[in-house]
């Protein structure tokens, strides 16, 4: 039963492995001449004006929140993905009630103007 | 304009990057450019962003500062002209054109019609040309990536008009005072001719891929807007000026070098935001074939003439001329080394580059050297808009708007 | 589980790791090339050549992603001095590690090994399609951890813009995945590419289709939904810090995830490996030639239908490149939430009534979610998107002479 994970996990360690190689390789074939001016972080070729990391807008949480939500609701559809024929009109009537909810909910959302950027 | 809103203002780089570096913002200040590639050059912007909206924006300039104005004090009136080519790089005949113009009006010496309509002729190919660059930009930094290259190849087409004619492809300094560098060369008409008959199937070509491309209306159009009375506070010309709804043209307000005798118009649009620049631009470089067309066939019914006035104290006498006769010998002489002495006094004149009015300003002391040059740059005055017109716009939009004003950084430093 | 077993399983990963990485140094190939001709353009020709008679050259550049790779590796290996340097370094990895792992569960073809197994599906786990929903999303790791570590803002707005982006699409994605799974009542691939047969799940899940089209280029954040990188605005956004081979893991990893996700378009919707004819062929060949044969020959068949598939898809990515613009950050957000999300929804609920009401291999069920699917995109197409008045410019002319 867990034996098909078994490749995955091989491969897992392979693509570890081939990213570490190459990481490594770069790192001793390439010429190592850092300056000053080298390492700055870049900014258009002027001196950054302050941190970059700063605060950011709230508003890009906002869409993770909403994500966060809805994917959950999506992931309670999975389950029915497999079952919806044997359920029949029942099993649909029930997830159209749901459907339904999440509909509500998406209406909330985009009348309240949180899928509105400004 | 009767009156002035002084709610205009051009904020200053300093009032923003003083409050972020004090720790008085919240925002991201952002440095975009002078090392960026979407600014055209080296224009720095000190951009203000809330998130992706940007807040406040300062264009800073000076990074491409060449000192030509300065520099041409010290050549004499022949040598100073090569010295315009640098300014705005997309237009160098443009830029010759209105120095040269500017020169013979202190000299107020007479040029033969046939050198006037190759100037006219060659200027709206060079307009094309210049479209041609600023939509294959625009059009790039909208990552709209194929117009860029299939612009190129136009402008191929014209560079190669240029260099038959000049032997330059970019910096020719074929307009010359009192006339051109040299006579229209074989072969000259049937190139035109061909570009001619090209062009306005490939600007349909170029059309077809963006004005009724929905992303690209989505990204252009009500971006960017300026009305017209604070564009003319700004002291915008050109295709931005005309986006607004206000017919000015040069050419058909204060026509020089015989424009008022070609048929074309001047396009203009109402709404004044990105898609109408890029809507008028593109209607002008129609214009400009259509100008390019008559002055082609013009030429040709002139046929061969004199290309430059026949004042010996201005203008060369032929190679010929020289080995035959002593007067020309000296007048050669004395014109190569000494220059041309213009009487005392100052002279101005504007025409329509393709980025806007250009003027020359030019002041004689009675010396072969000018006492002041100045050009009033299209390119450094539309950019005083760019805050107005960005501020809560996204940061995208910024770019798309640089773009659209089409500023050549040579011409806004010079 | 012998010693042996695992020498083979590591060496069979080894291979497919190879594999894809050469598919993806391949494929900026062919995007360079194919770039060039739509922009009349010659694009890179000269590396690697093969001279025929009469100065022609064939095969012009094919050694091109060799050299780019050369000249990668033996670039300066920069850690900016303000970043966290070892999430810095680690970022790339976060990148392209995802990117490899996800064509363990996509069945590439079928290559019976004699004993149940299918040598070009790697692991044919149960969930086999959750696994690759998982696996694509959480490759934008890598982008948010390499532009918050660099510290530098055009690599943070980056970083923020990817983690939105993706997670926008991930809903649209979702839907779009469920619905198939809907149609072929099964989270197992390999199932999910036996039972399309011939009728692939294009035809009743054209809708979803779109929508797996549109949210997939926005999750591998390909043109025009680039806006993480967006040259333009941000530079290179998550990774403009990033040199030498860190850049190119991240371009890697962006490649192989977005002919991942071709690939696995593919799979859910176009039949993967399944081409009219194949079975004949095999079936014939079994008979005169013996099993190892027909099995060879079945995995050499099924694999270039996968291929040219993909390929195929490929193309149009790179078509479209060529074509549009970038969208902006909020048109972005628009079409995600607004357009593609509720239009997933319907597909779901639409795939479940049909499948409810009709038995599960309904050829007239098919067809009516086929029509209804082309109907309701054509409507969406037409409605949803903002309505522009035709403008055009006034041509104001003072007459010649005045």
């Amino acid at each position: 039963m867990l034996d098909a994970y078994v490749p995955l996990l091989a491969m897992v360690g392979i693509a570890v492995f081939i990213a570490v190689f190459v990481l490594s390789v770069s790192r001793i074939l390439g010429p190592q001449k850092a300056t000053v001016r080298k390492l700055a972080p870049y900014e258009s070729g002027m001196e950054p004006i302050g941190d970059a990391m700063a605060r950011f807008p709230i508003k890009f949480n906002l869409v993770a929140m909403l994500f966060i939500l809805f994917d959950v609701e999506v992931i309670f559809f999975f389950p029915y993905a497999l079952v919806y024929r044997q359920l029949g009109i029942p099993g649909l009537i029930e997830m159209g009630s749901f459907v339904l909810v999440l509909l509500v909910g998406l209406t909330y959302v985009w009348k309240k103007g949180a899928l509105t950027w400004d | 304009m009767t009156t002035i809103d002084h709610s205009l203002s051009v904020p200053s780089p300093r009032s923003i990057t003083e409050p972020a570096l004090a720790g008085k913002t919240q925002n991201m200040v952002l440095n975009m450019g002078p090392h960026h590639p979407s600014t055209h050059g080296v224009l720095r912007l000190v951009v203000e962003l809330d998130g992706e909206t940007v807040v406040n924006v300062a264009p800073d300039m000076g990074f491409l500062h060449t000192g030509i104005e300065k520099n041409m004090e010290y050549k004499t009136y022949q040598q100073a002209l090569v010295m315009t080519d640098r300014t705005d790089y997309l237009a160098p005949l443009s830029n010759n054109l209105s120095y040269v113009l500017a020169v013979e009006s202190l000299l107020q010496c007479d040029i033969p019609e046939r050198a006037q309509t190759a100037r006219v002729l060659l200027v709206e190919l060079q307009r094309i040309s210049s479209h041609l660059v600023w939509l294959g930009t625009h059009a790039l930094d909208l990552a709209a990536m194929s117009v860029f290259l299939y612009g190129f190849r136009e402008r191929e087409q014209i560079l190669d008009i240029f260099e038959m004619v000049s032997g330059a492809r970019m910096m020719t300094s074929y307009f010359r005072v009192g006339g051109l560098a040299y006579d229209l060369p074989e072969g000259f008409f049937p190139a035109v001719k061909a570009f001619v008959d090209v062009m306005p199937a490939r600007i349909d070509e170029y059309e077809a891929l963006l004005t009724n491309n929905l992303i690209w209306q989505e990204r252009t159009m009500g971006v960017g807007a300026i009305d017209s009375a604070a564009a003319l506070q700004y002291g915008m010309t050109g295709p931005g000026l005309r986006a607004t709804g206000v017919a000015w043209d040069i050419r058909k307000a204060m026509p020089y070098s015989g424009y008022e005798n070609y048929t074309f118009a001047i396009p203009t649009a109402t709404n004044g935001d990105i898609y109408d620049r890029y809507l008028v631009r593109m209607a002008e470089m129609r214009e400009s074939v259509k100008i390019v067309a008559q002055a082609a066939t013009r030429l040709k019914d002139m046929g061969d003439g004199p290309w430059q006035t026949a004042d010996r104290k201005i203008a060369p006498p032929p190679k010929i001329e020289i080995t035959q006769s002593m007067e020309s010998l000296i007048h050669h002489f004395k014109l190569w080394t000494e220059g041309f002495k213009p009487p005392r006094g100052d002279a101005m004149v504007a025409i329509e580059s393709p980025r806007g009015e250009l003027a020359t300003y030019i002041v004689s002391d009675g010396s072969p050297k000018p006492y002041r040059v100045h050009m009033r740059a299209p390119s450094f005055i539309n950019l005083q808009a760019l805050p107005h017109m960005a501020k809560g716009q996204l940061m995208a939009d910024l770019v798309a708007l640089i773009a659209s004003l089409d500023p050549v950084l040579g011409e806004v430093d010079r | 589980m012998t010693w042996l077993d695992i020498l083979i399983l590591l060496v069979r990963c080894l291979v497919l790791a190879l594999a894809s990485a050469t598919l993806f140094a391949y494929f900026t190939l062919f995007e360079r090339r194919l770039l060039a001709k739509f922009q009349h353009r010659i694009g890179p020709n000269r590396a690697g050549y093969i001279p025929l008679p009469g100065g022609k050259k064939l095969f012009g550049g094919w050694l091109q992603p060799a050299a780019d790779a050369v000249k990668l590796f033996l670039k300066e290996d920069v850690v900016p001095a303000m970043a966290d340097k070892w999430v810095y370094i680690m970022a790339p990895g976060f990148a392209v590690v995802p990117a490899l792992i996800i064509w363990v569960a996509i069945p590439l073809g079928t290559w019976p090994d004699g004993m149940g197994g299918n040598w070009l599906h790697y692991a044919p786990i149960d969930v086999g399609v959750l696994y690759l929903l998982a696996v694509t999303s959480i490759g934008v790791y890598g982008i948010a951890i390499a532009g918050w570590a660099s510290n530098n803002k055009y690599s943070m707005i980056g970083g923020v813009r990817a983690s939105a982006q993706v997670i926008s699409y991930e809903l649209a994605l979702g839907f779009a995945i469920l619905a198939v799974v809907m149609q072929n009542s099964t989270f197992r691939t390999e199932e999910i590419v036996t039972s399309q047969g011939l009728i692939w799940n294009i035809i009743p899940q054209f809708l979803g289709f779109i929508i797996f089209l549109i949210a997939s280029t926005a999750e591998v954040v390909r043109s025009p939904f680039d806006l993480v990188e967006a040259e333009q605005e941000l530079v290179g956004g998550y990774n403009t810090e990033y040199g030498s081979m860190k850049f190119a893991l991240f371009f890697m990893s962006e490649y192989i995830k977005l002919i991942a996700m071709n690939a696995i378009a593919v799979t859910l919707f176009l039949g993967g490996g399944n081409f009219p004819g194949i079975d004949t062929l095999v079936a014939a060949i079994k008979t005169s030639n013996g099993d190892t044969i027909a099995y060879a020959v079945q995995g050499a068949l099924t694999l270039g239908a996968f291929l040219l598939k993909t390929t195929a898809l490929s193309f149009l990515s790179v078509w479209v490149r060529a074509s549009v613009p970038r969208v902006r950050y909020d048109q972005l957000m628009h079409l995600g939430w607004k357009v593609l999300l509720p239009l997933g929804l319907f597909n779901v609920v639409m795939t479940a009534v049909f499948g409810v009401l009709f038995p599960a291999d309904s050829l007239i069920a098919k067809i009516i979610m086929c029509v209804v699917g082309v109907i309701v995109v054509v409507i969406v197409s037409a409605t949803a998107t903002p309505k522009h008045a035709k403008r055009g410019v006034t041509l104001v002319n003072p007459s010649a002479g005045n």
